[in-house]
Parts: structure tokens; C-alpha cells; sequence
């Protein structure tokens, strides 16, 4: 693949900026990091050597009985019986944290909410549950659930403002208002009452959020369509005979996929701020999963235990933080007056 | 002789970009005396208007840099002044005027308020006084109705009036010199006409230099007692207007001047068939109003008009781009009201070229793709093989090289992407090319070229022509007739021979006075 200069003027100037360069490599490794939760915290070992086989827990389930236990069900490695058994006749590889999201460390010294520990690195919260862990893998639901938003808000919002902006007349205006009155709607209060109606699952969540936020982008893709389609070459290809939706997807969307790349990565910022909000406030996931304002409500709700507060504070400010330095680098980068 | 008003030794501009330094202005020497014209004339890029901008010293430093030179106004020193003495020199003894009135002026301020602004600052006038004296600079500059147009935001003016508020800026002051950066270009020919002359009646009362800028040799011919050419930053030949023009001595000079459309339309068959024959289009908007055309093969019907006549809305709607009222039958067929896919067919014969070659071209297409994209959308030239021989053909026919194929619109200069833009429309071998101002944006010597390119390939291909422009020689050295167009009307309509030596219309008189001889008719006629 060939790059077109103006492409690479944009990757220098988005390079010039050290500070946005710099935040999305750590927050593109940070991402991968919890892309593999499982491996890096979890209850299960990695890898177990017993009576001259490998059986790796991670991925598969073994009975007890396997391993010479009693149960035929799952085993539970946590259980110093069921370890006792395999280290006779074996040796088992642990990963860096042996907790999952949901493990209740049972010999905690202190009640819940433990301080940080060399068992528990940054404490407990107050159900006895390893915070790192939990961090992790509430990391890498909201990333998920931001990305899965974002770029599903982006197609529908750069559909409905490429047919608004396009077609113009009529169209756009009667579009138009529609959007004003659905933007009108209180969105959180929406979002609470839809969400003591069904049991809130992601998909849940992800499907009840998207249907307000993909407005964000109808308005900017609607006004570069606006625009573009007065161009002489869109003209051009009109009187070549080329038909509307080429027109839109050939000539014109590359125009306005400048101003949506830009908007990219403060929409993402908004959407995981917005299930953050939602789970502080509880009507956010289920119970029990990992998230990040879960642990913000946890904090607030144990001022005792200030590892938890800090912790949720320090990750999303540090996340948000990065995002918005790299959506500052994507600006500059595509910045026409910007000559680095 | 005594000291000259301005002189310029030696003066350089480089400019620091990413791609390294830029020598924009090489070695530039001249002087302009009291009350004296002098045209700096050249081709967009040759540093004519950074060589203007720099003697008042508005380039944007530190980016921009001057090697060395000097430039010395009534024996002082322009060239790195200090701030407090460049202000006392600028808009009080240099005044400037740009070529796009309406991005130079405020648009959030009224009139009064702009040419005030002058008077407060160099001559410290309270209000009052102020305003007496905008009135009658403004009179002066012939701004009609003058005192309602006090509080006239600069919107509600016409180009021609708010070039007159420029004017009247410029001379608030009365200034010794007058900096005019193509001062007509964007105007309309009677309206560019009526500058010139204001300008020409200005200069004589108050006995001030004039160093003007353009690109146009007619009006550095009208206007100018001597005349500098410029080319890449340097200037080629220098002297009075007439040696200049009757013996050029330098090579460029010779080109520019011989650069003038020149020649007729070829003779093609009288009975020709009718290509395209339309009758009283009325735009839903009334933008263009009942007009009735017909064009023949091999013919070229030229259409002419200043801006906002209709000429470009009678373009589009001949095409179906625009949507209007009235029969059009292209090849005897009747084309208005046919649906989007029974016309596409008919779209690969009859095809459109744009004003500007800058924005006609899609920025993210490589040339083969844009040349491409009508075949496929006709799916002519099945394989791949033979779609491209075709697009080498075109390339090639429109004086390009086949090579160019993969390459992308902006490394192109203008009159190239033109070309690109023409060999995307015969592609396709039409019938009937829409050329809607072809050569406006181009250079003077670029525009011969496309001429004579449309002209030759007319003649191979039997192609008719609807050529639609405000630039009446190039008109004439293409058309076989002329439908002359003023507020959406047809004003006259004849043979191209009958329409320039006995027009029968007075505005289409005053046109061809303004653009030909670059005179301004009485008032009445034409616009302001």
C-alpha cells in the first residue's frame, strides 16, 4: 500500500506530538495487557504437571477427580486440599495474580475491605475481592464497551448524516427536527428507567446508549456533506453518470472521514465515562462484574479504605487522560493549516 | 532626474518551509517616480504580490526572510524599520488595495466605520469630522448613493462597489504611492473597466504613484507608463509600456505577449446536425429565463455574460444537474423529465468541464482512477487491458503522458489538471462538451494552450461545444456563435462574426468595449 502525501503528512504531524504519540502506545499497551485478563489474573493456574500429563485450567475444565480428588465436579485449585493433591505428584504454574474478578480471598488477616498486602497488592474491596484483579478485567469491559459504542455510534451517525447532508431539502429537514426532538429526551433518566425494566446485560446497555449517541457525528458528517456535494467533482461525477451512493462513498465520505477520525477518540472517552456513571450509580452491569464506577461506589462507600477511591480516581484519570492527549494528536494531525 | 518616490535594489525574499528554503524573490530592482505607473506584470507564482507585500513589509516574518536588498521610500529605509516607523508609513504615505474586495474588508463592520478607522488613526479626526471626510472620499471613488451607504455592511455592495470602498480607504490619506494587487481580476470586464478609469482620474488628482500588480497585459498596456515582467522571483525585462509591447527583447516576454487567444473557430458544415436544441428554459428559481438555444455539431456556441447572468445555471440545467422547465432535446431525443437511469446512458455523450481544474478533480483519486471512472460507470472496455489503453489514449490526446496515470491531482500544475479534466470527459467520446469557463483559472499563456487543445480536438472529433465565459477573447477565437446573456435573459443572439463587429444591443456594446478596449461605457447600461 502506497501512502498519499497528504496521509503522510498527517502520520508526521500526529508524530510531532510527542505527548499524544507517546499516550497511545501506553494506552494501546495497556489495552493488550487486559486483553489477556485471564492469563494475568485469574483463580485457575496457568499450567499443571500431575502424574506426567499437562492440563492447562485456563482454558479447560477438569473435575476434581483428575487429580485423585473426591468431587466430580470442577476442580477448585484454590482449596489446599486439591492443591495438596497435585503438588504430591506434580507442580502447578500460577499466574502473576491468583485472583479472578470474582475470587473472595477467604484468609484475609483483616476484615474487608483489606489494605494492600503481598497476597492482595492494592487491598480488597469490601466483599474480600482482589482490587487489581478486578481493575483489570473493569479496564478491559469499558475499553470494550467504549470501542463497541463508539464505532457502532459512528457508522449509524455517518449514514444518517451522509443521507441528510447529501439529499438536502426535504430530507434534512424533516430529519433534522427528528434528531432535535430525540436529542431533547433526558438521556441518563431514560437510561435508568429502561434499565429497572430489563435486566441490564452489555448488550443491553450497549444497544440503550446507542440509541442516543449516535447524534454526536450526524451533525458535523451532515455539514462536510453539505459542503461536498456542491464540489465540482462530485458535479463531475454527476454528469458522468456515476450514481448517488458511489458519489456518497467515493467522492465524498473520504471528505468527511477527516472530521469523524478527529471526533473518534473523545466520543470513546464519552461512552466509557457515561457506563462509569451508570455503574457508580448501580444501574449499570450486573452485580458483580467488574467495573470501574463499581469500584468509585465502592470507594465512596468505604472512605475507611482510601486504596479503593484513589485506585478507581488514579485508572480513570490516567485512561481518560490518554485518550484525550491522543485525540489531541489526531487533531493536529489532520489540522490543514498545521505544518509540523 | 531628481530621487525616485520608491527604489528597490536588490531586494531577495526567501521563505523557510519544511521542504527547505524557498527563494521567492530574486535580486529585484526598480523605482517607481512621483506620480508615475508602473505595472509589475507576471504569471501567478512569479513573486509578484510578495515582492508588493513587501515593500510594506506585511510578509509573515519571521518565516519569511530577506536575504539582502534594500527598499528606500522618499530615502528612507523600509526594509527591517521599526514597527512604530512602518506604521507611520502604511495607509498614510503607501496605501494598498488587494484583488478580492470582499475578504478585505470587515465584514462585521459598516463602511463608515472601516474608512473612519483610517482617518482616527493617521490623522487622529474626531467623529464628526470623520465622517464628513469618508462621505466625500467616498463620492470621490464614486460609490453611488454614497451618504445611504454609510451604514451599508460590506454584503450588501456589489464587488465593484466594495473595490470603491477600498479605494476610498486607500486614499484616505492621500498617499504617495498606492499599492493596487490585481485591483480588477476579480471584478466583471465593464465593471474592471470602470475601475481602471477611476483609477487612472485618482492618480491624476492627486499626483500619486501607482504600482500595479497584474497578470492581465491589457490592462498593464491601458494603464502603465512602464512596465516590469517578472517570471520565478526575478524580473526579465524592464522599460517603458510601448518599447515593451512592440519590441520585446527577452524570450518570456515575447511568449506572454504572443500568449493572447488568438485565431478563429474552424469552419465546420452549416446544415450540421442539431446536437442539442433547447427551447425557453425557465429555472425553477428564474435564474435563467427563457432561453432557446440550439447547437450543432462541430459548432461551439459561446455564451457570455458578467457573473450572476445565468450562464452557468443554463449549463448545468442543459445537462439535467440543475432542475428547470422547457424542452431540451439532445440528438433529437427529448431529455427533460427522463428518470435518473434512462438518462445515464445518454450522459456518457454529453459531458461537462469545470472552471476550476483545482476543485473539479477529487483530491484521494489517482488521474487513471479519475479518467476511469466514466467507463466504468458505462462499463466501456471490458478488460482491463483495454480500459487502460483507453485512458492512455485520452492522456495522450489531451497532450499528457500516459506515465501520469498513477500519479495524483495535486502534483499538477493548473493548466495540467485542466487537461486531466478535458481528457476525462472525451474518454468517453461524446457528443457535447459544456466547457463552463475553462480557462478563467488558468494563466495568460496556459489559456492559449487550452484553446487551441479544445480547438483541435473539436476538429478531430466533431465535437459540439456549449462554451460558456466572461472572457470575450477567448469567446472569439472559438465560437461560431454567440448568445449573449444578461440577468437570465438572452440579450442577443447571433453569429460570432455579426455579434463582435455590429452588435446590435447596447449592453452587448458596452461588453465588448469593456473587454476589448477595457473602456467604460456611460452610466445606464451596465452595472455598477
Amino acid at each position: 500500500m502506497t501512502l498519499t502525501p497528504p496521509t503522510r503528512r498527517r502520520l508526521r504531524n500526529f508524530r510531532a506530538n510527542r505527548r499524544g504519540f507517546w499516550s497511545l502506545w501506553i494506552f494501546l499497551a495497556l489495552f493488550v495487557v487486559s486483553l489477556c485478563a485471564e492469563v494475568i489474573a485469574n483463580d485457575r493456574p496457568l499450567l499443571v504437571r500431575y502424574a506426567g500429563a499437562f492440563y492447562l485450567p485456563v482454558l479447560r475444565e477438569y473435575p476434581e477427580t483428575a487429580f485423585g480428588g473426591i468431587f466430580p465436579t470442577e476442580a477448585n485449585y484454590r482449596d489446599p486440599q486439591v492443591i495438596s493433591l497435585i503438588t504430591q505428584k506434580g507442580w502447578i504454574i500460577w499466574p502473576p495474580i491468583p485472583y479472578r474478578y470474582d475470587t473472595i480471598n477467604y484468609n484475609l488477616p483483616v476484615p474487608a475491605p483489606a489494605p494492600p498486602s503481598t497476597t492482595n497488592w492494592l487491598g480488597t474491596d469490601d466483599q474480600g475481592r482482589d482490587l487489581l484483579a478486578r481493575l483489570i478485567y473493569g479496564f478491559r469491559i469499558s475499553v470494550l464497551f467504549g470501542l463497541t459504542l463508539t464505532l457502532l455510534s459512528s457508522v449509524i451517525g455517518v449514514i444518517a448524516g451522509a443521507v441528510q447532508g447529501y439529499f438536502g431539502g426535504w430530507t434534512d429537514l424533516i430529519f433534522q427536527r427528528s434528531i432535535e426532538m430525540w436529542s431533547g429526551l433526558p438521556e441518563l433518566y431514560l437510561l435508568i428507567i429502561l434499565a429497572s425494566l430489563v435486566e441490564p446485560t452489555f448488550w443491553w446497555l450497549l444497544g440503550l446508549m446507542l440509541l442516543f449517541s449516535w447524534m454526536s457525528l450526524v451533525a458535523v458528517v451532515r455539514a462536510e456533506f453539505l459542503r461536498a456535494r456542491n464540489f465540482d467533482y462530485v458535479r463531475a461525477a454527476r454528469a458522468l453518470g456515476v450514481g448517488n451512493a458511489e458519489i456518497i462513498f467515493r467522492h465524498v465520505l473520504p471528505n468527511a472521514m477527516v472530521a469523524t477520525l478527529t471526533f473518534l477518540p473523545f466520543i470513546l472517552n464519552g461512552s466509557i465515562t457515561t457506563l462509569t456513571s451508570l455503574d457508580f450509580l448501580g444501574f449499570g452491569l450486573p452485580p458483580g462484574s467488574p467495573s470501574l464506577g463499581e469500584i468509585l461506589a465502592q470507594g465512596k462507600a468505604n472512605l475507611q479504605a482510601p486504596w479503593l477511591g484513589i485506585t478507581g480516581f488514579l485508572v480513570l484519570a490516567v485512561m481518560l487522560s490518554l485518550l484525550v492527549f491522543v485525540g489531541e494528536a489526531v487533531r493536529d494531525a489532520f489540522d490543514p493549516r498545521k505544518t509540523s | 532626474m531628481t530621487e525616485p518616490l520608491l527604489q528597490i535594489r536588490d531586494l531577495s525574499v526567501s521563505f523557510d518551509t519544511t521542504g527547505g528554503e524557498v527563494r521567492a524573490v530574486r535580486n529585484l530592482s526598480f523605482d517607481i517616480g512621483r506620480g508615475e505607473t508602473v505595472a509589475l506584470v507576471g504569471e501567478s507564482g512569479s513573486g509578484k504580490t510578495v515582492t508588493a507585500l513587501s515593500i510594506l513589509q506585511l510578509l509573515p516574518y519571521p518565516l519569511a526572510r530577506h536575504p539582502g536588498g534594500s527598499i528606500l521610500f522618499q530615502g528612507q529605509e523600509l526594509l527591517g524599520a521599526k514597527e512604530s516607523v512602518l506604521r507611520q508609513v502604511r495607509g498614510d504615505r503607501i496605501a494598498m488595495i488587494f484583488q478580492e474586495p470582499m475578504t478585505s474588508l470587515n465584514p462585521l463592520h459598516t463602511i463608515e466605520k472601516q474608512v473612519n478607522e483610517v482617518l482616527f488613526v493617521h490623522k487622529g479626526l474626531a467623529r464628526m469630522a470623520a465622517r464628513a471626510r469618508t462621505l466625500e472620499l467616498l463620492r470621490l471613488c464614486g460609490l453611488p448613493e454614497a451618504e445611504r451607504r454609510l451604514h451599508a455592511y460590506p454584503h450588501q455592495l456589489s464587488g465593484g462597489q466594495r473595490q470603491r470602498v477600498m479605494l476610498a480607504m486607500a486614499l484616505a490619506n492621500e498617499p504617495d504611492l498606492l499599492i493596487a494587487d490585481e485591483p480588477t481580476t476579480a471584478l466583471d470586464v465593464t465593471i474592471q473597466a470602470q475601475i481602471l478609469r477611476l483609477l487612472r482620474e485618482l492618480q491624476a488628482k492627486f499626483g500619486m504613484a501607482l504600482l500595479l500588480i497584474t497578470h492581465d497585459l491589457g490592462v498593464v498596456h491601458k494603464m502603465a507608463t512602464r512596465v516590469c515582467v517578472m517570471t520565478e522571483g526575478e524580473i526579465v525585462e524592464a522599460g517603458p509600456t510601448e518599447d515593451i509591447f512592440e519590441r520585446p527583447r527577452h524570450p518570456y516576454t515575447r511568449r506572454l505577449i504572443a500568449a493572447e487567444p488568438r485565431g478563429g473557430p474552424h469552419a465546420a458544415a452549416a446544415d450540421a446536425p442539431v446536437i442539442l436544441l433547447l427551447r425557453r428554459t425557465v429555472d425553477h428559481i428564474k435564474a435563467v429565463d427563457g432561453v432557446t438555444l440550439s447547437v450543432r455539431e462541430g459548432h461551439t456556441l459561446g455564451v457570455v455574460g458578467e457573473s450572476g447572468s445565468g450562464k452557468t445555471t443554463l449549463g448545468l440545467a442543459l445537462l439535467r444537474l440543475l432542475t428547470s422547465t422547457g424542452a431540451i432535446q439532445f440528438r433529437g431525443g427529448e431529455i427533460q423529465g427522463l428518470r435518473s437511469k434512462t438518462l445515464r446512458p445518454l450522459r456518457r455523450e454529453m459531458q461537462i468541464v469545470f472552471q476550476d481544474p483545482y476543485s473539479s478533480l477529487s483530491p484521494r483519486l489517482s488521474v487513471g482512477q479519475i479518467i476511469e471512472e466514466g467507463l466504468r460507470v458505462h462499463r466501456l472496455g471490458g478488460a482491463d487491458g483495454e480500459r487502460r489503453a483507453m485512458i492512455d489514449r485520452a492522456l495522450r490526446e489531451v497532450g499528457l503522458d500516459p506515465d501520469s496515470r498513477d500519479r495524483y491531482p495535486h502534483e499538477f500544475s493548473g493548466g495540467q489538471r485542466q487537461r486531466i479534466a478535458i481528457a476525462r470527459a472525451i474518454v468517453l467520446e461524446p457528443r457535447l462538451i459544456v466547457l463552463d469557463e475553462p480557462t478563467s483559472a488558468l494563466d495568460m499563456s496556459v489559456q492559449a494552450q487550452i484553446v487551441d487543445l479544445l480547438r483541435e480536438l473539436q476538429a478531430r472529433h466533431r465535437l459540439a461545444y456549449l462554451f460558456i465565459s466572461h472572457d470575450l477573447k477567448v469567446v472569439r477565437a472559438l465560437s461560431d456563435e454567440i448568445l449573449v446573456m444578461r440577468a437570465g435573459r438572452v440579450v442577443e443572439h447571433g453569429p460570432a462574426a455579426r455579434i463582435f463587429d455590429h452588435p446590435q444591443d447596447p449592453y452587448t456594446k458596452a461588453l465588448l468595449a469593456a473587454a476589448l478596449d477595457l473602456e467604460a461605457v456611460e452610466h445606464g447600461v451596465v452595472s455598477q
